[in-house]
C-alpha cells in the first residue's frame, strides 16, 4: 500500500497539501527541465562540427536575457503562493484537543499526555524490533525497525499538538503520513500539530542525527476511532494506578535484581551492553567497574545526575524510584558486581531531595 | 633587527633551487603548488571514496552486517567533511594556483611564499582529521555539520576536527586572499576585469566568499571548544544558550560554503563550452553579475537547513523566499551555456562531454535543491536520502564533474601531452551512468520516508539501497580509469601537446608552451 | 620589454612554512592531548609554539631584509594592501560572529527560555532578565558595568589611536622623534588597556563570581573581551615591532607600509572595542 517511489499517502490535511505541492513542484521543474534540455540536446545533436554546422557569432541579447531573468521569477512567485500559505496553517498550533509531550531521549521517546482526553497518562516508547533480527540470525519481521513496545495513541479527527523537548541532544519527531516533522531541542520547547483524518498506524522515525543509535528511535502512532481511544485511556489509567507502588515498600534482593534486570534491557544495555562490558572508552563497562562496586551513594548520583559531556543521561526525571533502585541494585549484583547490597526505592526518594 | 643586507639579488632565475622532495616542500611556484593542491585533493577524494563505499556497504541490505551503529556515523562525518575540505576545495584551489596566474598574465601568485604555507598546512588538518580515527572513541560521529549538543557529547576525536578546522580555516583564508590580490594586483597590462576570463571573476568571487565566512567557521568549532572543556554555555539551555544558536552560525558558514565549492566550477564550464561550441559565452557580463548576485544571495538564505528547527512562520517565509530567488542567477548561468552552444560549431572531446554532462545533471540538483527550498516540502524531505540525492548531484555531478572536465581541458598544458580520447571518454561514460545509478534512487528512498545518517533501514527501502550500492562501487571503480588517463600523460605516453591543443581556445594560457614552463609571464605580455 | 616595466618580486623557495604547519601540527596536536589529559600534551605544544615563533622571526625577518633592500616595488607594495585590507576584513567576520551570537542570545534565546510555556514545562521559576547565567545557574554573579575601567579603557584606546595617528604623522614629516615618541605611547597605552583588562578579570574572578562558567553571560563576556585582548595584544606586539625597526633607522617617509598595516590592524582593534563597549558592557 506505502508507495516506495513516492511521498507516503497523506492523512492529514497538512500533509495532502504538501503531497499536491510537491507534485505540482515537480512538474513545473520537470516542465523547464524538457523544455532547456531539450534546447540543449536539439543543439548537441544538430550544431555539430561534424555536422558541417559554423559557427554563428551572436552574444548579449539584452531582451533575451530580461527574459530569461523576468519569467524564472514569475514562475517562482507562483510556487511561492501555494507554500505560504501552507506555512502558515503548519505554524497554527492554537486550540488543540489534546496536547502530548513527547521527550527525545538518546535512544527513546518519552510520552506524557499533558491536556485534554487522557491527562496524565505517561510513558516511555522504545523501539521493540528485536537484536536478532537486526543481527541477521532471525527472519525480519514485517515492521522491522519501526515498531515500539508502547505506541503513542491519538483519536481521529482531533487536533493534537505535539510538545517537543529532548533530554540530551537534539532529535526530531517525524510521522511522514501526518506531515510532522518538528525538532526536540534540549532546554526548549517546540511545537506541532496534526489532525489525523483516518485511522490506521503511522509510522516514523526521529530524524535528527543523535548518536550510535540514531537509526533506532522509530515512532508509531496509533489513530483510534473516539470510543476506542476512550477506552484506550481508561485502560491505561487503570494500569497506572495498578502498578502505583508503595514508595517505602521494603524489596527483597532478587525481586529487585529481577526488576532491574528488565529496566538494564530497556535503558542502558545499549550503551553498556547486556553483558556489562560496554564499549569503552565512550561507553564504560559496568562489569568490575570500581563505582558500581564502591559507595553506592556515588553511583546514585551517577545514574540520577548523568555525566555532563557524555552520553550518559540523567535518568533521575525518567524513571521511577522503584525502577531506579532495582536496576542500581541489579548492577551491583549481576555479572561479577556481587556485593550483595539492596538499594530500596525510599533510598532513591531520599537523594531525590 | 640585523643589518640590511640584499639576500639574494637576482636578475634572471636560471639559478638551481632545492632539488628533490625538497624542492616541493620548499617551492614558491604557483605550479608546483597547484600540482601539490591537486594530488592531494585526489588522494582525499579517494580516501573519502573509501568512507563512502564503505557506507554503501552496510547500506548494501538491511540489517547489520559490517561496522558498528557508531563507527557507521564516524564514517559519515568522516566521509562529509574529508570529501568538502579534503578533496573538492582543494582541487579548486589547486586550480586556482595554476591557471590564474597563466590566465591574467602574472609571473605567479601575489604571494608566493604564503601560498607554499596555505598548501602545507593541509596535509597537516589531513593528518589530524583522519588521525582522529586511531584515538581513543574514534573520529567524532556528529555529522560533517558537528551540531551542538552532540558534538559537546563526542571524545577526542572531536578536538582533533576542531583544530583540523582551524588549520584548514587559515588555509583557505590566506588562500582566499592571494587569490584576491593576485586578481586585482597582477593582471597583465590591458587586462582589464572585464576582460578577464570567467574563471578568474567566479574564483574572485569565491575567495572573497572564503574570507568572509571561514571566520565564522572558526568561531563556532571555537565555541564548542569551550563548551567542552572550559565550562561556557553556548550551546547549554541550562546556561542560557542554544543548541539552534550553533546551527545558525555553522549554516551562516555552511550555505556560502556550498557556493564556494560550485561557483569555480561554474567558471571552469564558462571556459569549457565556448571553446567547443567555438562561439564566444553569449552573455558575459550577465554571467559576472549572476555569479556575484549568487554570491550575495548565499549570505542571506541560511536558515533553509533549519526549517524544522521550529522557527516562526515570517523567518521561514523570508528564507524560503530568498533561497528561492537563487534559482533565478543560476538559471541565468543555465540558459547563457545553452545559448553558447546554440548554433556553435560542437565537437565533444571529454573536457566538453563532462561540461555538457555537469549542465544537465547539475540542474537536476538545482531543481531538487528549489523543491527543498520550499519550506513545507523540506519539512517532509529534510533529513532524508532526498537531500542526499539534492548535494551529490550539485557535489558529485556538479563540483566533481566540472573539476574533470577542467582537469582533462588543462591536462595537455600541465603535462605537455595530450590524454587519451578513448580513456577520458570512457572514464566519462562510466561516471555519468554509475553516478545516476548511486543517486538518483536516492530520490524515491528520501520521498519514501528513509532517513539519513542512519546505518540500517526499514524493509521497504531494501531495493533502491541494493541499486544505490552497486552503483556506488561502479562509480568507485570508474574513476580508477581517470588514474590512468592521467599517469599516462605524466609518464609521457601519448601525443605531444601543442601551444594551443583546442582548436578554438581562447585565453593567454594557451600562449605559453605545453607543458607551460616553470616560469611564465615573467615579462606580463600586453593584451589587447 | 618596456623601461617602465616592473619586475613583480618572486621569493626564492623557503623553508618558513614547512616550519610554520609543523609548528600548528603540535600546537594542534598537543593541545588536543592537554585538554583530554593523554600523552605529553603540554610539552608538544610547546614545542610547537617555540617552532611557530622562531618561524615568525625568521619569516619576517626575511620580508624585512628584502623590502629594505629595495626588491619590493610599488606593485608588491600594493599586493601588501589589498592583503592587509582583507586580513582585516576576515578578523571583521570573526568578531562578527560572536555579535552575532550576543545578539541571537539576548534577543531570541534567552527571551524563549523565559517564555510562559518554556518556564511552566521546562524551567520552573526562571525569569529571562539579562544578564543571565541561564536556568539553572548555580551561583549568583554581579554583572560587568560599563562606567568603572571599561569607560576608562574606552578613553585609554581612543587615546592611542590618535598618538598613533600623531606618530605617523611624525612619518610624513620625516620627524624620527615625534614618530618614535608616538609609538611608545601608543605601546604604553595598550599595555596600560590590558593591564586594567587583566585586573577587571581578577576582580570579576575575585569578588564579583563572575566566571567563565557563569552561564551564557560569562560565556560571552569572556570569549568576546578576551578575544578581543588577544588581538590588542598581537596588536601591541606589532606595533612593538614597528618601534624597534624605526630605531634601527627602517622606513621611509614614502616606504613605510608594515608601519601602516600595523596601524591599520590597531584602528580596527580599536573599531571592536568601542562595539564591545556598547554591547557587551552597556546595553
Ligand atoms: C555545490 C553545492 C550545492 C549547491 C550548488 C546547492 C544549490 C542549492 N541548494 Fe543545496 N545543499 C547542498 C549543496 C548545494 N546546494 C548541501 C551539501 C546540502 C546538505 C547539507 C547537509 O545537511 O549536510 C544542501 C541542502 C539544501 C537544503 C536543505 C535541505 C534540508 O536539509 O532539508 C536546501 C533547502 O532549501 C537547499 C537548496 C538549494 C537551492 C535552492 C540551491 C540553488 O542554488 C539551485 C539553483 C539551481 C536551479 C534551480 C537549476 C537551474 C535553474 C534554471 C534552469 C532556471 C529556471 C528554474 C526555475 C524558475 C525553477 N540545499
Ligand atoms: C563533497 C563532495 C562529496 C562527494 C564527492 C561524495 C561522494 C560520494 N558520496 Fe557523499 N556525502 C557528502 C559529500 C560528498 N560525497 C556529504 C557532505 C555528506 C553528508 C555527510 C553527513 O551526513 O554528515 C555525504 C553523505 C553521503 C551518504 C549518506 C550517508 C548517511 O547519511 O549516512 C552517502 C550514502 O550513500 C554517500 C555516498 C557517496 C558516494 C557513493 C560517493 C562517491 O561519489 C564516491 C566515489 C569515489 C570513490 C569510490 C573512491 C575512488 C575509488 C577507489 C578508492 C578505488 C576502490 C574502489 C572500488 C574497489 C570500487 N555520501
Ligand atoms: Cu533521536 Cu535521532
Ligand atoms: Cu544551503
Amino acid at each position: 500500500e506505502q508507495s516506495s517511489v513516492n511521498l507516503q499517502t497523506p492523512v492529514t490535511s497538512v500533509a495532502t497539501e504538501i503531497y499536491d505541492m510537491h507534485t505540482l513542484m515537480m512538474i513545473i521543474c520537470l516542465v523547464i527541465f524538457v523544455a532547456v534540455f531539450g534546447v540543449m540536446f536539439w543543439s548537441v545533436f544538430h550544431h555539430r562540427k561534424s555536422k558541417g554546422a559554423v559557427a554563428a557569432h551572436f552574444h548579449e541579447n539584452t531582451m533575451v536575457e530580461i527574459a530569461w531573468t523576468v519569467i524564472p521569477v514569475l514562475i517562482l512567485l507562483g510556487m511561492a503562493w501555494p507554500a505560504t500559505k501552507t506555512v502558515i496553517s503548519m505554524k497554527d498550533t492554537s486550540n488543540p484537543d489534546i496536547t502530548i509531550k513527547a521527550t527525545g531521549y538518546q535512544w527513546k521517546w518519552g510520552y506524557n499526555y499533558i491536556k485534554g482526553e487522557g491527562e496524565g497518562i505517561q510513558f516511555v516508547s522504545n523501539m521493540s524490533t528485536p537484536q536478532d533480527q537486526i543481527q541477521g540470525r532471525a527472519a525480519k519481521g514485517e515492521h522491522y525497525l519501526l515498531e515500539v513496545d508502547n505506541p503513542v495513541v491519538v483519536p481521529v479527527g482531533k487536533k493534537v499538538r505535539i510538545l517537543l523537548t529532548a533530554n540530551d541532544v537534539i532529535h526530531a519527531w517525524w510521522v511522514p503520513a501526518l506531515g510532522v516533522k518538528q525538532d526536540a531541542i534540549p532546554g526548549f520547547i517546540r511545537d506541532t500539530w496534526f489532525r489525523a483524518d483516518k485511522e490506521g498506524v503511522y509510522r516514523g522515525n526521529c530524524a535528527e542525527l543523535c548518536g550510535k543509535d540514531h537509526g533506532f528511535m522509530p515512532i508509531e502512532v496509533h489513530v483510534l476511532s473516539a470510543d476506542k481511544y476512550s477506552a484506550w485511556v481508561a485502560d491505561q489509567q487503570g494500569k497506572l494506578a495498578a502498578t502505583k507502588e508503595d514508595p517505602n515498600k521494603e524489596w527483597a534482593l532478587q525481586e529487585l535484581v529481577a526488576k532491574g534486570e528488565q529496566v538494564f534491557a530497556a535503558n542502558c544495555a545499549a550503551c553498556h551492553q547486556a553483558d556489562g562490558k560496554g564499549m569503552p572508552p565512550a561507553f564504560p563497562p559496568l562489569d568490575g567497574s570500581p563505582i558500581v562496586q564502591g559507595d553506592k551513594a556515588e553511583q546514585i548520583k551517577v545514574v540520577m545526575q548523568g555525566r555532563d559531556g557524555t552520553a550518559m543521561a540523567a535518568f533521575g526525571k525518567q524513571l521511577s524510584a522503584t525502577d531506579l533502585a532495582a536496576v542500581i541494585t541489579y548492577t551491583r549484583n549481576a555479572w561479577s558486581n556481587q556485593t550483595g547490597e539492596a538499594i530500596q526505592p525510599a533510598e532513591i526518594t531520599a537523594a531525590l531531595n | 633587527m640585523s643589518a640590511v643586507t640584499p639576500d639574494q639579488v637576482h636578475d634572471d632565475h636560471h639559478h638551481h633551487g632545492p632539488t628533490g622532495l625538497m624542492r616541493w616542500i620548499t617551492t614558491t611556484n604557483h605550479k608546483d603548488i597547484g600540482t601539490m593542491y591537486l594530488i592531494f585533493s585526489f588522494i582525499m577524494f579517494l580516501s573519502g571514496g573509501v568512507m563512502a563505499l564503505t557506507i554503501r556497504a552496510e547500506l548494501f541490505q538491511p540489517g547489520m552486517q559490517i561496522v558498528q551503529p557508531e563507527f557507521f556515523n564516524q564514517l559519515t562525518t568522516m566521509h562529509g567533511l574529508v570529501m568538502v575540505f579534503g578533496a573538492i576545495m582543494p582541487a579548486f584551489v589547486g586550480f586556482a594556483n595554476w591557471m590564474l596566474p597563466l590566465m591574467i598574465g602574472a609571473s605567479d601568485m601575489a604571494f608566493a611564499r604564503m601560498n607554499n604555507w596555505s598548501f602545507w598546512l593541509l596535509p597537516v588538518a589531513a593528518i589530524l582529521l583522519i588521525g582522529s580515527f586511531f584515538v581513543p572513541g574514534g573520529a567524532t560521529a556528529a555529522g560533517w555539520t558537528l551540531y551542538a549538543p552532540l558534538s559537546v557529547q563526542m571524545g577526542m576525536g572531536m578536538d582533533l576536527t576542531i583544530f583540523a578546522v582551524h588549520i584548514m580555516g587559515i588555509s583557505s583564508i590566506m588562500g582566499a586572499i592571494n587569490i584576491v590580490v593576485t586578481v586585482l594586483n597582477m593582471r597583465a597590462p590591458g587586462m582589464t576585469m572585464m576582460k578577464m576570463p570567467l574563471f578568474c571573476w567566479t574564483w574572485l568571487i569565491t575567495a572573497y566568499l572564503l574570507i568572509a565566512v571561514m571566520p565564522v567557521l572558526a568561531g563556532a568549532v571555537t565555541m564548542i571548544l569551550t563548551d567542552r572543556h572550559f565550562g561556557t554555555s553556548f550551546f547549554n539551555a541550562a546556561g542560557g544558550g542554544d543548541p539552534v544558536l550553533y546551527q545558525h552560525v555553522f549554516w551562516f558558514f555552511g550555505h556560502p560554503e556550498v557556493y564556494i565549492m560550485i561557483l569555480p566550477a561554474f567558471g571552469i564550464v564558462s571556459e569549457i563550452i565556448p571553446t567547443f561550441a567555438r562561439k564566444p559565452l553569449f552573455g558575459y557580463a550577465s554571467m559576472v553579475y549572476a555569479t556575484a548576485s549568487i554570491a550575495i544571495l548565499s549570505f542571506v538564505v541560511w536558515a533553509h537547513h533549519m526549517f524544522t528547527t521550529g522557527m516562526p512562520a515570517a523567518t521561514q517565509l523570508f528564507f524560503m523566499y530568498a533561497t528561492m530567488l537563487i534559482a533565478v542567477p543560476t538559471g541565468v548561468k543555465v540558459f547563457n551555456w545553452v545559448a553558447t552552444m546554440w548554433r556553435g560549431s560542437m565537437t565533444f572531446e571529454t573536457p566538453m562531454l563532462w561540461a555538457t554532462g555537469f549542465i544537465f545533471v547539475f540542474t537536476m540538483g538545482g531543481f531538487t535543491g528549489l523543491i527543498c527550498a520550499i519550506a513545507p516540502i523540506d519539512i517532509q524531505v529534510q533529513d532524508t536520502y532526498y537531500v542526499v540525492a539534492h548535494f551529490h548531484y550539485v557535489l558529485v555531478a556538479g563540483s566533481l564533474f566540472a573539476l574533470f572536465a577542467g582537469a582533462y581541458y588543462w591536462l595537455p598544458k600541465w603535462t605537455g601531452v595530450m590524454y587519451s580520447e578513448f580513456i577520458g571518454k570512457l572514464h566519462f561514460w562510466c561516471s555519468i551512468i554509475f553516478f545516476n545509478i548511486t543517486f538518483f534512487p536516492m530520490h524515491f528512498l528520501g520521498l519514501a520516508g528513509m532517513p539519513r545518517r542512519i546505518p540500517d533501514y526499514a524493509l521497504q527501502f531494501a531495493d533502491f539501497n541494493a541499486l544505490a550500492s552497486i552503483g556506488a562501487f561502479g562509480f568507485g571503480l570508474s574513476q580508477l580509469i581517470f588514474i590512468v588517463a592521467v599517469v599516462k600523460c605524466v609518464r609521457g605516453d601519448g601525443k605531444k601537446a601543442a601551444a594551443s591543443p583546442w582548436e578554438d581556445a581562447q585565453g593567454l594560457e594557451w600562449t605559453v608552451p605545453s607543458p607551460a614552463p616553470h616560469h611564465t609571464f615573467e615579462i606580463p605580455p600586453v593584451v589587447k | 620589454m618596456s623601461p617602465t616595466f616592473e619586475k613583480y618580486f618572486v621569493p626564492e623557495p623557503s623553508k618558513f612554512p614547512i616550519f610554520g604547519s609543523f609548528a600548528l601540527l603540535c600546537i594542534g596536536a598537543g593541545s588536543v592531548m592537554w585538554l583530554n589529559h593523554t600523552g605529553p600534551g603540554p610539552l608538544v605544544f610547546f614545542v610547537g609554539l617555540a617552532t611557530l615563533i622562531y618561524m615568525l622571526f625568521g619569516w619576517f625577518g626575511q620580508v624585512i631584509r628584502e623590502s629594505e633592500s629595495g626588491q619590493y616595488g610599488k606593485n608588491v607594495d600594493a599586493s601588501f594592501r589589498w592583503s592587509m585590507g582583507w586580513f582585516i576584513f576576515s578578523e571583521v567576520m570573526f568578531f562578527f560572529a560572536f555579535f552575532g551570537v550576543l545578539f541571537y542570545v539576548r534577543v531570541i534565546a534567552v527571551p524563549s527560555l523565559g517564555s510562559e510555556e518554556s518556564v511552566s514545562v521546562l524551567w520552573q521559576g526562571f525569569e529571562a532578565v539579562w544578564p543571565t547565567a541561564g536556568p539553572r545557574a548555580e551561583e549568583a554573579f554581579s554583572p560587568m558595568g560599563a562606567w568603572g575601567i571599561p569607560a576608562l579603557n574606552t578613553l585609554i584606546l581612543l587615546t592611542s589611536g590618535a598618538t598613533l595617528t600623531w606618530a605617523h604623522w611624525g612619518m610624513m614629516k620625516d620627524n624620527r622623534t615625534q614618530l618614535k615618541l608616538g609609538l611608545l605611547l601608543t605601546v604604553l597605552l595598550g599595555a596600560l588597556f590590558m593591564g586594567f583588562q587583566i585586573y577587571e578579570y581578577m576582580h570579576a574572578y575575585g569578588e564579583m563570581n563572575l566566571k567563565m562558567t557563569s552561564g551564557i553571560y560569562g560565556s560571552t563576556f569572556y570569549m568576546m573581551t578576551g578575544f578581543h585582548g588577544l588581538h590588542v595584544t598581537i596588536g601591541a606586539i606589532m606595533l612593538l615591532v614597528m618601534l624597534f625597526r624605526v630605531m634601527a633607522g627602517h622606513f621611509t617617509k614614502d616606504n613605510h607600509f608594515a608601519f601602516e598595516a600595523a596601524a591599520w590592524y590597531w584602528h580596527f582593534v580599536d573599531v571592536v572595542w568601542l562595539v564591545l563597549f556598547v554591547v557587551v558592557y552597556w546595553l
